[in-house]
């Protein structure tokens, strides 16, 4: 009964989606104020109803109700119930209804704390979502429904992909979406200005807290798949330009550029055309990797849910969406007139210069997951893997980095670089410092060591934009903190992620540089030495979980005679699925990651065994949160903040004066 | 405003306007890129042999000491006969997974079954096809993989079909199963007999 009231709320919701995208938008045409009014309730209504189709799903997963297919195909009963309630969006249906009810809580969030947009165009952007949301409906309706039954129902569920059966994989995709969705409110804001034809400051203001919280969930979601990748796939490895890892990227390289550009349109009221371009391309680039991801189109090694026919309708879907609003773009945006002139050297010049690097990054990835796809066309195999980025990516990112310290520093309209140099100068010896370091303790190649320099850099050149900003060691540190406290939260915001982005590039550089890994075959009582440490098998023994078996490693670590630590590696087999997985001990340490994993059994009583030296690793998941507590931050700056512009401006400013 | 001033600040349009067009224009490209990806007949994840229709390369491959049969060289696949050339190890466990199929396939006699014994200890091999039945009439050894590397073998197990000239007509990689011996090999090798 449950399952069909889901359904029956999905059609509703898809029903409640078609007026939402046609009444408002035709009443702003026609400048009907009953019309235009009508896009708020429709789409509080909408989150409604698919939430009530979520949740059924999530029940039928509960409860275990195998009539229901999808239930069968993906869960058991014996599987705890944080992975019952995580495999409702652990499938290909699932997951396109979590996608449907992010999209229609975006909206809503729009309707609730839009009251003071111009009813115009708060009825344009509704309508523009809910179109969205009615291309999505008819996908998961049409093509995937999750609330197919069957009977006789099945004894037991197929059980859910073991891979997936993890605390990190059961958050990854809600964040993820969260961020791809959320792209979706600049699209929806992208397209109504287009139809209006009016993009100002104002509208800037309104984009840019809705593309910053994507941006932070998509932050987010990628560490997150990240970090899981690290820890459950047992080869020590982060990011492996896998194509399914790169549509997940693009986005935010795109998503990190339009979060740039809105800076300067909401300032400066210049690169209107461009900054709504790049709201555009940000969300297509979040569909298109809705659409890699489930059509089979790329190899991966992640994939799931491929469908060809699925694919088609996808396809359908983004050439309408894509294609009809780059054509809309190419009709409406030459008619948006251009504001604000500036010299090279400005705060303008500089967050162009942010914009094109990470337009031309996001290229080279795009060109690189696409390639394969294109060779294949002329009649040739090929597979792109990191060394193509390492040649093209990096070099790119890194005039980025070393400009990223600049950039805050410059005013507007006209720099004064040499003042913005000389305020760098701890900055200079902190890059200095860091490759002196980097060389002392390495003496290899070049690259590394500029690399880590140029970490530093960034660092302290963030941390020297605050300082100078709080005026920290000139003047009395209470008037100091005051200052720190009046400063706006975008300003602190903006001083987390990029020193959060440093912290990260460090992370990386060293560990892709440094890694020491060792596989051997190890018998109880074994000792290995890797990296200064000893590792000492003690035990192998076979244990049973809730749905699954495993063979427990205990590894004794210690360096010099002292224990370290303890760790416990496992493989798994579950044997609903009759598939392995393998889950990594690591034990982390502010300055590098001790990871251990068991591989198989060599038959004669020995049992292979990686072990990794990762340094710097956690300080890739430290540089990710910074970044993201620093959009927070910055969406918790008044200025910003969602329903603010007029009311609140004026007591602030009395505030000032008294 | 002077006439080529004027012709100027046309082409500036235009190249203004083409600038706004180029985001679609990129995309209808890049669509037909999917379009034609979505064949369902297509696999990404299959690499094709560059050896496909080539004749077999040139190798002599010592026999397996321990097992009676003689060892493998490019003049045995000119014989006129249909033959299969099977790419084993005793490390690999999809062979294992195949040999049954193998075995099946020798007693019924239908085409001659030689086996590339690759990157494998002589001993270790000898184990192995003690434990699970010999299915091939002739056994090349490349202990070192340099004749795999001619071959172009990627990944152990690959099997290849040699018609009778030499010449390589196709090449499975991975383990055999049942589908792909019905459906592709067994009717590829009926059609190389014409």
């Amino acid at each position: 009964m449950i399952p069909e009231i889901g359904h029956f709320a999905l059609i509703l919701t898809l029903a409640v989606a078609l007026v939402q995208g046609t009444l408002p938008m035709i009443g702003a045409a026609r400048g009907n104020d009953t019309w235009m009014a009508s896009a708020a309730p429709t789409a509080v209504l909408q989150l409604i109803f698919a939430l009530a189709a979520f949740l059924a799903l999530m029940h039928a997963y509960v409860t275990s109700d195998f009539t229901v297919v999808n239930v069968a195909l993906n869960s058991n009963s014996a599987m705890p119930m944080l992975y019952k309630v995580s495999a409702t969006w652990g499938n290909h249906e699932g997951s396109m209804l979590l996608w449907i009810v992010i999209l229609a809580v975006f909206g809503a969030a729009v309707a609730l704390f839009g009251a003071n947009l111009p009813v115009s165009l708060r009825a344009r952007v509704l309508s523009v979502q809910a179109w969205i949301a009615i291309g999505f409906l008819a996908f998961s309706l049409f093509t995937s429904n999750p609330f197919e039954r069957m009977f006789p129902a099945p004894l037991d569920g197929k059980d859910l992909n073991p891979l997936l059966q993890d605390p990190g994989l059961a958050f990854h995709p809600p964040m993820l979406y969260m961020g791809y969705v959320g792209f979706s409110i600049a699209f929806s804001f992208a397209i109504a200005a287009l139809i209006e034809g009016r993009v100002d400051a104002a509208w800037a203001r309104w984009v840019r807290p809705w593309t910053l919280a994507a941006w932070c969930f998509l932050t987010g979601g990628i560490a997150l798949g990240s970090w899981w990748a690290y820890y459950e796939l047992g080869w020590g490895g982060w990011w492996f330009w896998d194509p399914v890892e790169n549509v997940s990227f693009m986005p935010w390289l795109m998503g990190t550029a339009l979060l740039h550009s809105a800076i300067v349109v909401e300032k400066r009221d210049a690169l209107k055309s461009w900054t709504v371009l790049l709201a555009i391309l940000t969300f297509s680039l979040s569909l298109i990797g809705t659409f890699i991801v489930r059509s089979g189109l790329l190899t991966s090694v992640h994939a799931f849910a491929t469908d060809p026919e699925r694919g088609l309708f996808i396809l359908v879907l983004l050439f309408v969406t894509i294609g009809g609003s780059l054509i809309l773009y190419a009709v409406r945006a030459p008619s948006l007139k251009a504001g604000g002139l500036f010299a090279t050297v400005s705060r303008e010049g500089g967050l162009i210069l942010n914009n094109l690097l990470l337009s031309v990054a996001c290229a080279t990835v795009f060109l690189g997951t696409m390639y394969p796809l294109i060779a294949e066309t002329f009649g040739y195999k090929a597979t792109v893997g990191a060394p193509f980025y390492n040649l093209t990516f990096v070099p790119i990112m890194a005039p980025l980095v070393a400009a990223m310290a600049l950039g805050p520093l410059l005013s507007w309209k006209r720099a004064d670089l040499a003042g913005v140099v000389s305020r760098l100068k701890f900055a200079f010896l902190a890059m200095i410092a860091a490759a002196a370091l980097t060389l002392y303790l390495q003496r290899g190649p070049v690259i590394p060591v500029l690399a880590m320099g140029l970490a530093a850099w960034l660092f302290a050149g963030a941390v020297a934009e605050w300082a100078g900003r709080i005026k920290l060691f000139k003047t009395s540190p209470s008037d100091s903190l005051k200052r720190a406290i009046g400063l706006p939260g975008s300003a602190h915001g903006m001083t987390l992620a990029h020193a959060g982005m440093a912290v990260a590039i460090a992370g990386m550089v060293a560990s892709s540089t440094w890694k020491v890994e060792e596989i051997l075959v190890m018998r109880p009582g074994d000792t290995a030495t890797v990296a200064g440490y000893d590792y000492r098998l003690e035990k192998i023994e076979r244990l049973q979980g809730p749905n699954y078996i495993s063979d427990t490693a205990t590894i004794a670590v210690t360096r010099g005679g002292e224990a370290v630590a303890v760790q416990k590696p496992e493989k798994r087999t579950y044997p609903v699925q009759n598939m392995p997985t393998t889950e990594a001990a690591i034990h982390t340490t502010v300055l590098a990651d001790l990871y251990t994993a068991i591989g198989d059994p060599d038959g004669k009583g020995g049992q292979i065994v990686r072990i990794f030296y990762e340094p710097l690793v956690p300080w890739i998941w430290a540089g990710s949160l910074m970044m993201m507590l620093g959009g927070a931050l910055s969406l918790s700056d008044r200025r910003l903040r969602v329903g603010a512009p007029k009311r609140k401006r004026a007591p602030a400013l009395t505030e000032a004066r008294a | 405003m002077t006439e080529p001033a004027k012709d100027r600040a046309k082409t500036g349009t235009t190249a203004r306007q083409l600038a706004y067009l180029a985001p679609i224009l990129v995309f209808v490209v890049m669509s037909g890129y999917f379009l034609w990806g979505l064949d369902p007949g297509r696999n990404p994840r299959e690499l094709p042999s560059v050896m496909i229709d080539k004749p077999a390369p040139e190798f002599t491959a010592g026999p397996l000491a321990g097992i009676a049969v003689p060892g493998l060289a490019t003049a045995d696949l000119r014989t006129g006969q249909v033959s299969l050339v099977n790419v084993f190890a005793s490390w690999c466990i999809p062979c294992r997974a195949e040999h049954p199929l193998l075995m099946d396939l020798a007693r019924r006699e239908e085409v001659s079954i030689f086996g590339l014994n690759y990157k494998n200890k002589p001993e270790e091999a000898r184990a192995w096809l003690e434990e699970l039945g010999n299915p091939y009439t002739r056994i090349g050894t490349d202990e070192n993989g340099r004749i795999g590397i001619d071959w172009g073998v990627t990944g152990v197990p690959e099997t290849f079909v040699i018609d009778g000239s030499g010449h390589i007509r196709y090449r499975h990689w991975g383990p055999i199963d049942k589908d792909a011996l019905e459906r592709t090999i067994l009717p590829l090798i009926e059609e190389l007999r014409g």
